[in-house]
């Protein structure tokens, strides 16, 4: 459990302030930000790297907000991963147990137990400089979980991977914290990746916090533009897997049950791009596997640029040109359906 | 392997002109080298005042660094991680020593250091003593190749990623752990080739040394630094001082060439 009071932190031309979380024992907490809002300063403050001006950080009751780095139990993995490079992949994570003083066999045994949780076994034995971007990550993952932090802080984790490899370690990531259980901050800009991952998100903008909430809460509440403007950018639903015809997946979102290729069954989340779903006044004759009819319910003018709010239950956020949007003749209150492609929905 | 193409008028006139600059440098070495014959070389090498001050410049050279080392490198250290006003004003003074007449400095040292005066006091109380002395002419070779050093340790730190140094704080580690397991290890080549540089440039020094130590006592033999011997040498004929000349550059050559190669060990060119 991890509490932050009043904080206020010197970004050097502007400040973090009134930083407030409270963030439960076992928690995979996303801070969300744009580039350059200070998240990273703010990892770094929390973990005693960076002073801190005014507040508080407090860990399992106890306030620790001016212990140094290597008293605070916080573990931090950078985008960068940082890892040491004259080290072979095994002495990396033994770094830590090292300066604990753990006996050897100890140290063995947790490294293996480690190894095997983030799924690197086999690379123990590696120079860093040699391993993949998505392998540097799971070694810096371990190097920090090994010493069985209080807190661990990820920095924008997936940033530098390419879009494959990100989707796999996000996966893994959920899993790994699904059985290390650690209390995790987790900071990154994008959406998608805190929906997924975040039992809450923080949403950071203008160097304070906008909003904390669950996932649902942000589509459904966003609390100022900034926040909407994220929210936007996605269609969000969670709901029930089972299996449908042809090796499809049937996702059932509280009455409408949609087409998916995944393989994951029952609770799931998924999204869907609003550029990703056309929309008609009849029904289309297509390959798309999902076409549904709804009600028109909101149209956000974004210049050139539609967003279109499409309800069935539940709303769809469609994208469309202005063009398009004359030509269909679509305002509040019309009829229309929307068709999109079962592989054009992203199941978590 | 590329494919031969005809040169660019631009591209010859620069080779002519690189050419003649490796000349300039490599002629005078090798002649120096080749005007005395083995033979002579050896005898030349077997007197006694040529290996005492020998044995003299090269032990004060890397007394020279060692000190360089304790005093210089946490010096750099400070330099590449912390920023402070008149940072940039205290890296000109580092490499003042290079850019003033080294007698001057002579002069500069025996001034702060010689027995009446400020420090010279103080080590005076401790039995140290500056002028004519061992220490002396290590004083005067650190004054004038420091900077050598200080520079390349602080580029060395400086490359190393300063989240290497905040990934190990949060593993646990203490400053001084994150120092000499993470920073060190890895400034270490150019903290090296920083020592080599700083201690050929200390062997080759002449005009520091003549001021405050012309002739020191040294493991029982009254002998002088080779720079001020092949000087002294020069007094009595070019001829007479051609074999020192050609130890010295000898010594310092192969000196030089075998620690730059240990440092640059398995590192592909």
């Amino acid at each position: 459990m991890i509490t932050i009071k009043n904080l206020r932190v010197n970004l050097g031309g502007f400040l973090l302030q009134n930083i407030n979380l409270d963030i439960k024992s076992g928690e995979y907490f996303i801070i969300l930000g744009p580039t350059g809002a200070g998240k990273t300063v703010l990892l770094e403050a929390i973990a005693g790297l960076y002073p801190v001006l005014e507040g508080e950080v407090w860990t399992d009751g106890r306030e620790v907000t001016r212990l140094n780095p290597e008293k605070k139990g916080m573990g931090i993995v950078y985008q960068d991963q940082a890892l040491f490079p004259h080290l072979s992949v095994e002495e990396n994570i033994a770094f830590g147990l090292k300066v604990k003083k753990c006996s050897k066999e100890e140290r063995k045994a947790k490294i293996a137990a480690m190894a095997e949780t983030v799924g690197i076994p086999h690379l123990l034995k590696r120079s860093p400089v040699t391993l993949s971007g998505g392998e540097k990550q799971k070694v810096a993952l371990a190097r920090a979980l090994v010493i069985e932090p209080k807190v661990l802080l990820l920095d924008e984790p997936l940033g530098a991977l390419d879009p494959e490899t990100r989707e796999r370690m996000q996966r893994e990531l959920r899993e790994v914290h699904r059985r290390v259980k650690v209390t995790t901050i987790h900071v990154t800009h994008d959406f998608e990746e805190a929906v997924a991952l975040g039992h809450r998100v923080a949403v950071l903008n203008d160097g304070s916090i906008a909003q904390v909430g669950t996932p649902e809460e942000f589509l459904h509440h966003p609390s100022s533009e900034f926040v909407a403007r994220f929210a936007l950018s996605r269609n969000i639903f969670t709901g029930r897997g089972e299996d449908g015809e042809n090796g499809h997946a049937l996702i059932d979102i509280g009455g409408v049950r949609l087409r998916a290729v995944t393989e994951s069954r029952g609770e799931v989340r998924l999204s869907l791009r609003p550029e990703d779903i056309l929309i008609s006044r009849e029904p289309l004759q297509s390959t798309a596997r999902n076409c549904f009819q709804g009600t028109v319910t909101e149209i956000a003018d974004r210049g050139s640029v539609v967003y279109v709010t499409v309800t069935l239950p539940p709303d769809f956020v469609c994208l469309i040109t202005r063009q398009a949007l004359d030509e269909l003749e679509l305002k509040e209150g019309v009829r229309a359906w929307i068709t999109f492609k079962a592989s054009a929905i992203h199941v978590f | 392997m590329g494919i031969w193409r005809k040169p660019d008028s631009m591209s010859l006139v620069f080779i002519v002109l690189g050419t003649l600059m490796l000349l300039f440098i490599f002629v005078p070495l090798v002649k120096t080298i080749f005007s005395s014959s083995p033979g002579t070389l050896w005898n030349t090498l077997l007197e006694e005042d040529v290996y005492s001050s020998i044995l003299l410049t090269i032990s004060a050279a890397l007394m020279a660094t060692l000190m360089g080392l304790l005093f210089g490198v946490p010096l750099a250290y400070l330099l590449a991680r912390r920023q402070f006003r008149g940072k940039r004003f205290l890296e000109a003074i580092i490499d003042v020593p290079i850019v003033i007449p080294h007698t001057a400095a002579g002069v500069a040292l025996l001034f702060v250091f010689g027995s009446n005066f400020l420090c010279g006091k103080v080590f005076d109380g401790i039995g140290i003593d500056f002028f004519r002395t061992f220490a002396g002419i290590v004083i005067a070779m650190m004054f004038v190749s420091v900077p050598f050093l200080i520079d390349s340790a602080k580029e060395g730190f400086k490359a190393v990623d300063v989240r290497l140094e905040k990934v190990a704080r949060t593993l646990g580690a203490s400053p001084w752990r994150v120092f000499l397991r993470i920073s060190l290890p890895l400034a270490w080549r150019s903290i090296f080739s920083g020592s080599v540089l700083m201690w050929a440039r200390g062997l080759s020094e002449f005009g520091a040394i003549v001021i405050i130590a012309y002739s020191a006592s040294f493991l029982g033999w009254n002998t002088k630094v080779l720079p001020i011997l092949v000087a002294d040498r020069f007094d009595f004929g070019l001829y007479y001082t051609l074999p020192v000349a050609a130890l010295a550059i000898l010594i310092s050559l192969i000196a030089f060439i075998a620690l730059r190669s240990i440092a640059y060990r398995g590192e592909k060119p």
